[in-house]
Order: structure tokens, then C-alpha cells, then sequence
């Protein structure tokens, strides 16, 4: 019954996406308000509506009706709850009403949140929306319809695939949907500006907190996936560079771009055509990912059901929004007027080079992600592997990173390059002395790693240069001090959070790619395995039950120097429905390291395949991204205050005398 | 105009890519199932030179119609997968005896020789490929891949991606056995 209902509201949503993508639309452009007026309440029910049909969808799952060809395909009754409910986005179609659902939720949140943008730019950016919300409705409805009930009932599910049934999974796709649909918003608020003909600060202080927004849940969604692949593919790696990260990757890469050039438009007027034409790019570069992993064009561990038909679908989509959004931007871009002029060394010109890094690396994911299949055309059939990335990827990243440490110190129009580096003298010293510490610690490492290092130093202690600065550390009185990093705006709190975070990342990202050590053998319980220091006992090897699953566990005992570490209990489980076997990593860590073991087969005589990893500095990756979060969200709640009020927010800042805090970021 | 022309430019970049994923939608073409035209063929004619640092020599095609079945294996130091089926490789070898070559694929000598160092060698040659010139031949289209050779230097058999105990047990084992008679 519940799903007869998610039908309903499902198409009852397809009908309302029509009138909301043409009438706003040509009410704006006719200067007809009560067709304008349609746009807002509309957008909020579109949201109801696609929150009811996943509601019923949701419920389907939680009852276990099998009815419903899409349950019976991704769950099992003897599945926990957590599972099932997580069950309801593991699969192809679930996943897109998910997509959908984030979709008209930000729609909705423009139009409860954007009371003060002008009213036709409203319309229009809500129109944008609601086309791509009915081309993926009608996907969802006419090709991947996730109400199909298939008669007779079967009496129990297929089970989720078993590497799904992991509570990493439970927040990773909603996060990284978040993120990729986020930026429809850029993208919408980009086509609206064309087509109105117009993009100044104003416009540029309305998309930015969204696109900080999207930016916030793709990080956070990318390093859940990249935790996900670290402790459950049981490799010891957290990126493979697999094209379904790629495609996750390479909107963060362009949307950081993004992030920036807005600033410059904000604060400068100047970089415009170039923001729009990003804008529309990280969007579309969000729709490719989908496309590419739902359509079997690539090979990848973790894509979806291959089906032409549906891939022929979304193409003809991507075709329409990507084609379409780009023709209109050739036909109207060239009307904007072009901002002012800057010298290569300001703030303007720094973040000009962030840009420019940025899209370059975009584009070198690009072609190792889908240079394959261009010259598969061509005939002949490539792989590209993490030797292309360390080889072109990498050297990009050097000199952004160097750069990111000098672009906040840069003040805006001119600069003199000179005086800021002497600003960063101590940044310089402390860069030396961490590569030459690094360097006497790890004795014969690579060289590389020793730079990355100093650069990972040289990025932290830049930034928080830059902080103290702002807030007259150590130069005024601590009380003086304090009083002014309160006064400071959160952007800018957030700004050096984030810059931080990245350098923390570094650290662990170097660490692992340079000393990781690892073992892998065939052992027999009584075994004592020597890795970096610690001594791994194999006590034994025992078959545990789960609920779904048959599980063999390992039982090792860790030791240093005779004092335990810590007992681990690696696993390899088969869960029976799907007869498929996973890994379960067991791993300790301390903040510094991580030890990380996984078993593997059994070789038949009593030995089994164990593999150890000893992971310097690891959980630096996750705790430089939850930084990274954490400096994102503070900005956005900055912001919060005046997201598309700029005559508002002048006005309360000239009553509450606090100006200069909301002009400076 | 030439100014007007550049803003068209991502719209005719992307015209391009539509058509490449138009073609890839092919629903005759699966990316996963690469063509197995070397099956039943006989090697390419090839000569590998030793990998060094390895301690073991190279081979050519010749070496391999020696009438022995060999298992040659394509494997490289910078592959994780490799390193997954690299304890799989070393029993066979060791435990069962079977004959096995690696070409080290699009590798440095360098670091080949010190994972296999680290890791152990079961190969008995090895022949370094550093270009994949000669990968390309025999139709290698990332590493890991595993072929059985017979007798007569026929390739018989292609495994893509790291063979494990099933693959090993059902197909590798017994087709080898079948073959060695």
C-alpha cells in the first residue's frame, strides 16, 4: 500500500517539476508575478513530495516486502535494521530517488532561505532546478522505477552486497550525494545569471555559501568512502584512484576552484565569466560521475548494475543539461561585462594560480579516468594506474601547496612579493628544520617525502602565521589578542582551519605513501611475525557466527619489546545468502600509527595468508578532512548571517557597529 | 570574433566527449571482457631480457616450446592486486611445482627487485618489460594476468586480475594437469 503511495508522489513530483521548470521561467521573463510567485511554494512541495516517496520506499525496506522487486533484490529479513534501512540507497534505484531527494531539498532551501534575492533571479534559479530534478525524475520513474513489484511475493531477499553492509556505508553516499547535488545550486544560480544577463558581487555572495555547503559534504563524503575502502577492502590502502573515486575527486578538485574565483568576484568584480563557466563545470563534472558509474562505461570495484538503456538515458540528460547550459554560455558570456584589471602579484593574482592549478589537476584526472576509454575508441585498450597519477598529479600539487601558505598573506590589488615572504621567514625556518628532522628520523626514506613534509610545515605554519597576524598575537597584549580573534569573522577562523586541515592531510597522506611497511605470508597459529618493531603472535584461528554471516577469526596478540599493544581480530567473513566472502582489517591505532591486518585464504594445510600493514601517520588523512569540515562549516555559519541579504546585513552591521567583521574574508 | 569563438569552445569540447560516451554505450562492448583473440595461438615472438636485481635469467618465445606447460604470469611491483595473488603464486610454484615465468610489466628494475626481494621470488624467469612493448603482444591489458602456455608455446588459458584459490583449484590446476599428460 505505503508504495502505491511513493508511486503517486513520485509522479505527482514529475508533474510539479514541469510547471515549476516553464512557468517561473517565463514569468521572469515576461515580468508576470504571479507566475514568478509559483516558483517558491512549488519547489518546497516538489521536496514533500520526493520526502514521501522515500519515506515509502524507506518503510518497504523496513518491513521486508519483497514485493517490491528493488527489497527483494538488495535485502534479506535476516538482515539487521541498521542494514536494511542503509539497504535503501545501496542499490541503483534507491540511491537515485536519494539523489532526487537531495535534489529538491536544496531546491527547497533556496526558497525558504533566499528571501532577499530578487525575486525573478529566485524564479529562475528555481526553474533551473526544477529541470534537472525532471530529468532525473522521469530516469528514475520510466527507466529504474524502485516501486516495480514483481508478483508472485518471493518469501525471503537476495541480501545487500556484502561489502556494502558496513556503517561506513551508511553515511558515505548520502554525504557524497550531498556534495555532487550541492552544486547544482552553483550551477543553477550560473544559468540564471546568464540568462538574466547579469553577475556581480551580489550574485557571487548568494552562490558562495552553497557552493561552501556542497564543498563541506563532498569532503566529508569523500574521506568517509576512502576510511570505507581503507579498513574494508583490506588492502591497506585508502585510494586506489579507481574511477569511481575519480569521478568523486574531480567535482571536490573543480568545486575548491570554484570556492576561490567566487571570493574574487565577490570582493573584486572581476573574474565573472570565468566563475560561471566553473560553476557549470563542477556541476556537470557531478552528472558525468553519476553517469559514468551507473552506466557500465568504465570498470570499477564498486559500480552499479550496467544497463545501456538506462546509460542512453542519462546521456541524452547530460547531453541536454551539460550541451545546453554550455551553448548558452558561449551565446552569453561574451554580453557580461568583463571585471577590473590586477597585477599577477595580489590576492586577485594568487588565487588566479589556485585556479589554474586546480583545473589543470581536474583535467589530469580527467584524462586518466576516461583517456581509456577515448583511445578503447581509438582501438586499443589501456589501463591507467597510480604510476600516471604520482607522475603528473603529484608535481601539481607542489606548487599549489607552496602557494597556499602565500596567497592569504597577499593583500588584494598589488602586493609586494618580497615583504610577504619575510612575513613567512619563520614559516622558512621551521620548513628546514621539519625536512631535515624528518630526514635524521626515517634515514634513506625518499627524498620526496622528506619535501612533502616540509611542505605539509611550510602550508600549517604559513596559515597560522597569517592568523596571528590578523589577531596581533604576541605583538599586542594576550587579553588585546583575544578580544580580537573573537571579533574576527568565522570565515576567516575557517579559511586557516581548512588550510590546516590540508596540511595535516599531507602529513598523513606522505606517511603512508613512503613508509608504509608490509607483510604478507603464509602462517600457522603459534606463528611470531616480526613488522616495524611489533611482534604479531598468532594465537589461533577460530569460526565465529554473525547474523548473516560465518565468519573465520584470526586472534593475534601485538607486542613491543615483550609489553602488549593490543589483541587484533581480523576476519574473514561469508555471508551465506550472496555466498560472498569479505575481509574485516582489524586495525589499533594510536594517533600516530595504525596497525592494520587482514587474513586472507586458507592455504589447506593448516597455514593462512595474513597480511599486515604498518601505517605511519594514516589517521592524519581523516583528522586533516574532519578539520577541513570543521574550517568549512564555520565559514558557512559565518555567512549564515547575510546568505543572500546584502542590504540587509549592511544595515544590521551599521546598528550593531560591528562592519568591519562582515567585510573582510 | 576570435574572442567570441573561445566561449564556444567547452561546448565543442564537450559535443566531442558526447560522442566517445555514445560509442562506449554500445551495449555489445563490455568493458570488463577484454577480446581473447591470443587464445589458442601461439606466443608472439618476443626476447625479454633478465630483470635485474632478480637473480633469475629471462626468456623468449623459444623457451617456451620446450614442451613443459608454464604458467607466465605479468605482474608489477607498483600493483597491489600482484601482491594478492603473489602467496597463491608461490605455492603453486613451490608446493606444486609448476613452471612459473614473470614478465615484469612497465616497472622500474629497481624497485621490482626489491618487492621481490621483500616479498619472495617463486618466478623462475623473468623477463623485464619495461616499455610493455611486449605486454601489448601478447594482449596484456593491466596487471595482474596470468596465461597457461603449453608444450608447444600455445597460450591456453588468460586469467585477468589476481587469481585466487577458486580460480586456482577449478581452472589453473586441473587445466594444467590436463595439459602436462
Amino acid at each position: 500500500m505505503s508504495a502505491e503511495l511513493g508511486q503517486f508522489a513520485l509522479i505527482l513530483a514529475l508533474l510539479l517539476s514541469v510547471v515549476q521548470s516553464s512557468l517561473p521561467m517565463i514569468g521572469a521573463a515576461r515580468g508576470n508575478a504571479t507566475w514568478i510567485a509559483i516558483a517558491q511554494p512549488s519547489a518546497l512541495l516538489l521536496f514533500g513530495l520526493t520526502i514521501l516517496a522515500f519515506g515509502a520506499l524507506t518503510q518497504a525496506f523496513m518491513v521486508s516486502d519483497f514485493s517490491l522487486a528493488v527489497v527483494y533484490q538488495n535485502s534479506h529479513s535476516a538482515k539487521p535494521m541498521l542494514y536494511k534501512i542503509t539497504g535503501v540507497w545501496g542499490n541503483h534505484e534507491g540511491s537515485m530517488l536519494l539523489w532526487i531527494v537531495i535534489l529538491t531539498g536544496f531546491g527547497a532551501a533556496v526558497a525558504a532561505f533566499g528571501q532577499n534575492l530578487p525575486p525573478t533571479l529566485r524564479a529562475r534559479v528555481l526553474s533551473v532546478q526544477a529541470m534537472i530534478t525532471l530529468g532525473f525524475l522521469a530516469f528514475l520513474i520510466f527507466t529504474s522505477n524502485p516501486f516495480d513489484r514483481i508478483f508472485p511475493a518471493p518469501l525471503d531477499g537476495r541480501d545487500l552486497n556484502p561489502l556494502l553492509q558496513d556503517p561506513g556505508l551508511a553515511f558515505h553516499p548520502p554525504m557524497l550525494y550531498a556534495g555532487y547535488v550541492g552544486f547544482s545550486i552553483a550551477f543553477s544560480f550560473a544559468v540564471a545569471a546568464l540568462i538574466e544577463g547579469k553577475v556581480d558581487a551580489a550574485w557571487a555572495r548568494w552562490v558562495r555559501p552553497w557552493t561552501l555547503a556542497a564543498w563541506i559534504t563532498l569532503t566529508a563524503g569523500i574521506a568517509l568512502g576512502s576510511w570505507w575502502a581503507y579498513y574494508e577492502l583490506g588492502w591497506g590502502g585508502w585510494w586506489f584512484w579507481d574511477p569511481v573515486e575519480n569521478v568523486s575527486f574531480m567535482p571536490w578538485l573543480m568545486g575548491t576552484a570554484l570556492l576561490h574565483s567566487a571570493i574574487v568576484v565577490e570582493k573584486r568584480d572581476s573574474l565573472k565569466v570565468w566563475t560561471i563557466l566553473l560553476a557549470i563545470l563542477t556541476f556537470s563534472l557531478s552528472l558525468i560521475g553519476t553517469f559514468v558509474v551507473r552506466s557500465g562505461l568504465l570498470t570499477s570495484v564498486h559500480a552499479f548494475a550496467v544497463d545501456p538503456e538506462r546509460g542512453l538515458f542519462i546521456l541524452v540528460l547530460l547531453a541536454i543539461a551539460i550541451g545546453g547550459s554550455l551553448l548558452l554560455f558561449a551565446l552569453r558570456a561574451p554580453t557580461l561585462t568583463p571585471g577590473g584589471l590586477f597585477s599577477p602579484i595580489s590576492r586577485e593574482g594568487g588565487l588566479v594560480l589556485n585556479n589554474l592549478l586546480l583545473t589543470v589537476a581536474t583535467s589530469v584526472v580527467f584524462v586518466g579516468t576516461l583517456g581509456p576509454l577515448l583511445l578503447e575508441a581509438a582501438g586499443t585498450k589501456i589501463s591507467v594506474g597510480t604510476p600516471y597519477y604520482n607522475a603528473v598529479f603529484l608535481p601539481l600539487m607542489v606548487p599549489l601547496v607552496a602557494v597556499m601558505a602565500v596567497g592569504p598573506l597577499l593583500p588584494w590589488k598589488r602586493a609586494e612579493l618580497g615583504a610577504v615572504l619575510s612575513r613567512l621567514k619563520f614559516a622558512g625556518l621551521l620548513t628546514v628544520i621539519a625536512m631535515l628532522a624528518t630526514a635524521y628520523l626515517v634515514e634513506g626514506g625518499p627524498v620526496l617525502a622528506v619535501a612533502a613534509i616540509g611542505f605539509a610545515v611550510w602550508l600549517f605554519v604559513g596559515s597560522l602565521i597569517e592568523w596571528g597576524e590578523r589577531i596581533k598575537l604576541f605583538r599586542a597584549p594576550l587579553g588585546d589578542s583575544f578580544r580580537r580573534m573573537t571579533k574576527l569573522p568565522r570565515s576567516a577562523h575557517g579559511m586557516t582551519l581548512a588550510h590546516v586541515g590540508m596540511a595535516v592531510t599531507i602529513v598523513g597522506m606522505t606517511g603512508s605513501a613512503a613508509w608504509q611497511v608490509e607483510d604478507i605470508r603464509i602462517a600457522r597459529p603459534g606463528d611470531n611475525i616480526e613488522v616495524a618493531g611489533y611482534n604479531y603472535f598468532f594465537e589461533s584461528m577460530k569460526p565465529v557466527q554473525g547474523p548473516n554471516y560465518q565468519a573465520e577469526q584470526g586472534n593475534f596478540v601485538v607486542t613491543r619489546d615483550g609489553e602488549f599493544v593490543a589483541r587484533l581480530t581480523p576476519q574473514k567473513r561469508v555471508y551465506m545468502v550472496q555466498n560472498m566472502p569479505t575481509t574485516e582489517a582489524a586495525i589499533h591505532t594510536n594517533g600516530m600509527r595504525d596497525l592494520y591486518m587482514a587474513v586472507g585464504d586458507s592455504d589447506g594445510r593448516g597455514g593462512w595468508t595474513i597480511r599486515i600493514y604498518h601505517e605511519p601517520l594514516v589517521p592524519w588523512i581523516w583528522a586533516g578532512c574532519i578539520i577541513m569540515v570543521i574550517g568549512g562549516t564555520f565559514s558557512l555559519s559565518d555567512r549564515r548571517l547575510r546568505v543572500g541579504a546584502p542590504v540587509r546585513s549592511k544595515r544590521w552591521q551599521a546598528k550593531t557597529g560591528t562592519g568591519q567583521a562582515g567585510a573582510k574574508a | 570574433m576570435g574572442r567570441k569563438l573561445i566561449f564556444f569552445l567547452p561546448v565543442l569540447v564537450f559535443i566531442v566527449l558526447g560522442g566517445y560516451f555514445f560509442w562506449g554505450l554500445d551495449p555489445e562492448r563490455d568493458p570488463s571482457n577484454i577480446p581473447s583473440v591470443m587464445i589458442d595461438k601461439e606466443v608472439p615472438e618476443f626476447d625479454l631480457a633478465r630483470l635485474d636485481g632478480s637473480g633469475v635469467i629471462g626468456f623468449d618465445n623459444e623457451d617456451l616450446k620446450q614442451g613443459t606447460v608454464t604458467l607466465v604470469n605479468a605482474f608489477a611491483s607498483w600493483c597491489l592486486p600482484c601482491l594478492a595473488e603473489h602467496p597463491i603464486l608461490t605455492e603453486l610454484a613451490k608446493r606444486n611445482g609448476i613452471r612459473l615465468y614473470g614478465i615484469n610489466y612497465k616497472d622500474k628494475p629497481k624497485d621490482a627487485a626489491r618487492w621481490l626481494r621483500e616479498h619472495g621470488n617463486p618466478y623462475a624467469r623473468i623477463g623485464a618489460d619495461n616499455t610493455g612493448r611486449v605486454s601489448i603482444d601478447w594482449g596484456v591489458y593491466g596487471v595482474p594476468e596470468t596465461y597457461i602456455v603449453d608444450g608447444e608455446g600455445r597460450i591456453r588459458y588468460r586469467h585477468i586480475g589476481p587469481i585466487d584459490q577458486a580460480a586456482t583449484q577449478e581452472i589453473i590446476l586441473p587445466l594444467i594437469k590436463e595439459l602436462s599428460k
